[in-house]
């Protein structure tokens, strides 16, 4: 196992290395200068002129790139444009509602899932079964942004039991929940649908194996063997699509966000994106990927710990 | 053929058939604007009913369904033309340096959904439907990558392949003369999910303002611009939103059908 955890860590530091670079050129090589780029057509030449002094322009890349990443080992984000603040402090905020957002959605979409995809494989072929599959072949369909909106529509302005968009902060907990949760469903429904089908599918390869009906001669009987032995069987392919559900999650919620105004992360992004400040956008967006290359390690991390057979396989 | 292949079938023929046909015709100009027509409700005239500036939406939707259709198509072309070839290539030297490398570039791809690589894309060239091509384009290539390697690893150890290897064939010659046509069933299905997600990305960065910019008609900004008249006109928010569905709903019955009707080894294991 410590030599499986070693060279996962290696691979994920080299991933880490190889991101920061892509999003490093993507942001402060591809535009020419990000200055004049961030300022538009119409900038006082000495307003670029302290710009390019603040963000270091005139050193060399490496120089810069070390710096950026220096800075961020470090706590350091670099000092938003639109805003005059420390980014850190901008997306950690932001992060305050992000994060429960996202963890919502996936705590969510596993309690739907996992109780529809035993039903399902537990009733295969039978009326119960098409039913649950035709509504997840529906699930992973729905654009989740435009079910959003079918809900605001519904439980906000039709029914008025929710809130349809906005969040009142942490200081009231019960408030900030309430303006989550339509958020959260919207988010995790087509995932839901997703995991339910790769559950079932699992399930059923798993039932056909040799130990099942072993467990179940020896007088187990459907539910048992169902739950006990079949389930955490097919739990590595759950694993797979939750750890990739973690990313999707991510750059969902980024989209949600929009639909419900809510000051995550996304719209934080966003906003930078059409004030053209750089420095937002990058060390956003470096978050980003580093929640989705870190979530992904920690589901092979994960694989190992189920299933001992592929901790020789790294 | 099993009902829920020809569902698909007809699914996918209806957006593929209104995206053809507004190239030549539809009931009204997409892009014309009558604000004293303004979102009026589905009629004989309008048959979805007309926007907030008076555009009439079914002909919105047709349009739409050209930008949505060709984004997602060229996206799966990027990703099988770069990816089925680093997969067979890849396979043909398993363990080689190439190996390698695919599967590390494979774990960096990854790591950036198409979200975020239009994110990046749109903040240093600013927005358009070129970026959204690329990004899910290059989000496809592991995926087509995997497929391929996965496939033609497991060929690489029949005996047909030795026998052909003996006869003399070249790695390369053996990939494109025996390989893709015994892994093309896999690859079509793969295209077909592939073209799904295609089209509910392409949707999502549109709305978010990432994807086709004005006056290209997109499904996913339709459903942006509808936002603020939910309440006053809901049809506005709801056609471009049932477009979706429908044509994702059918081209994912449309994967499974294909799945099954070309490897009968894999039927009934999803499904």
């Amino acid at each position: 196992m410590a030599r499986y955890l070693l060279i996962r860590s290696f691979a994920l530091m080299l991933s880490l290395l190889a991101a920061s670079v892509v999003v490093f050129v993507a942001i402060e090589v591809v535009p020419g200068d990000p200055a004049s780029y961030m300022l538009g057509m119409n900038a006082a030449p000495d307003t670029v002129a302290a710009l390019r002094d603040q963000l270091g322009l005139d050193q060399p890349l490496m120089w810069r790139y070390l710096h950026w990443i220096g800075g961020m080992l470090h706590g350091d984000f670099g000092t938003s444009y639109t805003y005059k603040v420390p980014v850190a402090g901008l997306i950690a905020d932001r992060l305050a509602l992000t994060l429960p957002l996202a963890g919502l959605a996936l705590g969510l979409s596993t309690a739907l899932a996992v109780p529809l995809g035993l039903i399902a494989a537990a009733q295969r072929g039978k009326a119960l079964d098409t039913v649950v599959m035709g509504v997840a072949q529906l699930g992973i369909s729905v654009p989740n942004f435009w079910f959003a909106m079918l809900l605001v529509l519904l439980f906000a302005l039709h029914w008025q039991v929710l809130p349809a968009g906005g969040f009142p902060g942490w200081s009231d907990p019960v408030a900030g929940l309430r303006a989550l949760i339509l958020p959260a469903v919207a988010l995790a429904l087509p995932q839901a649908a997703i995991l339910a089908r790769v559950l079932r599918a699992a399930l059923i390869e798993t039932l056909a194996q040799d130990y099942i009906r072993t467990a179940r001669a020896k007088g187990l009987n459907r539910r048992q063997t169902l739950t006990r032995h079949a389930l955490r069987n097919a739990l590595i392919p759950v694993l797979t699509i939750l750890g990739m559900q973690c990313a999707f999650l991510i750059a969902g919620a980024i989209i949600i966000e929009n639909v419900f105004y809510l000051p995550g992360l996304g719209r934080l992004i966003f906003q930078a994106i059409t004030q053209r400040d750089l420095i937002v956008v990058e060390s956003g967006v470096m978050l980003l990927v580093i929640a989705v290359i870190a979530v992904s390690f920690v589901t092979d991390l994960t694989y190992a710990l189920v299933d001992p057979r592929l901790r020789g396989s790294a | 053929m099993r009902p829920a292949l020809i569902l698909g079938l007809c699914l996918t023929g209806t957006a593929l058939a209104a995206g053809l046909l507004s190239l030549i015709w539809t009931p009204w100009d997409p892009t014309a604007l009558a604000v004293t027509q303004k979102l009026r409700p589905p009629s004989a005239a309008h048959w979805f009913g007309t926007d907030q500036l008076g555009r009439d939406i079914a002909s919105m939707l047709m349009a739409g369904a050209r930008t949505s259709l060709l984004v997602a198509l060229v996206a799966v072309g990027i990703g099988a033309g770069v990816g089925v070839p680093l997969g067979l290539a890849a396979a043909a030297r398993r363990g080689g340096a190439l190996d390698g490398g695919l599967a590390r570039l494979n774990d960096l791809i990854f790591a950036f959904p198409a979200l975020v690589t239009a994110i990046l894309l749109t903040a240093s060239l600013g927005p358009s439907a070129t970026n959204a091509v690329l990004a899910i384009g290059l989000f496809n290539i592991p995926v087509f990558a995997r497929v391929a390697r996965a496939g033609a690893l497991s060929l690489w150890t029949l005996d047909y392949i030795r026998a052909a290897r003996v006869a003399g064939k070249g790695r390369a010659r053996i990939s494109v003369e025996h390989i893709v046509p015994n892994i093309a069933s896999l690859l079509i299905v793969q295209a077909t999910i592939q073209f799904s997600l295609g089209i509910l990305a392409e949707a999502g960065l549109s709305y978010v303002g990432l994807g086709a910019q004005p006056p290209t008609p997109s499904w996913g900004r339709m459903l942006a611009e509808a936002q603020t008249f939910v309440t006053l006109a809901p049809h506005v928010a709801l056609f471009p939103g049932l477009a979706i569905v429908i044509t994702v709903l059918g081209l994912n019955l449309l994967g499974d059908g294909l799945r099954d009707a070309l490897d009968p080894r894999l039927r009934g294991r999803l499904t």
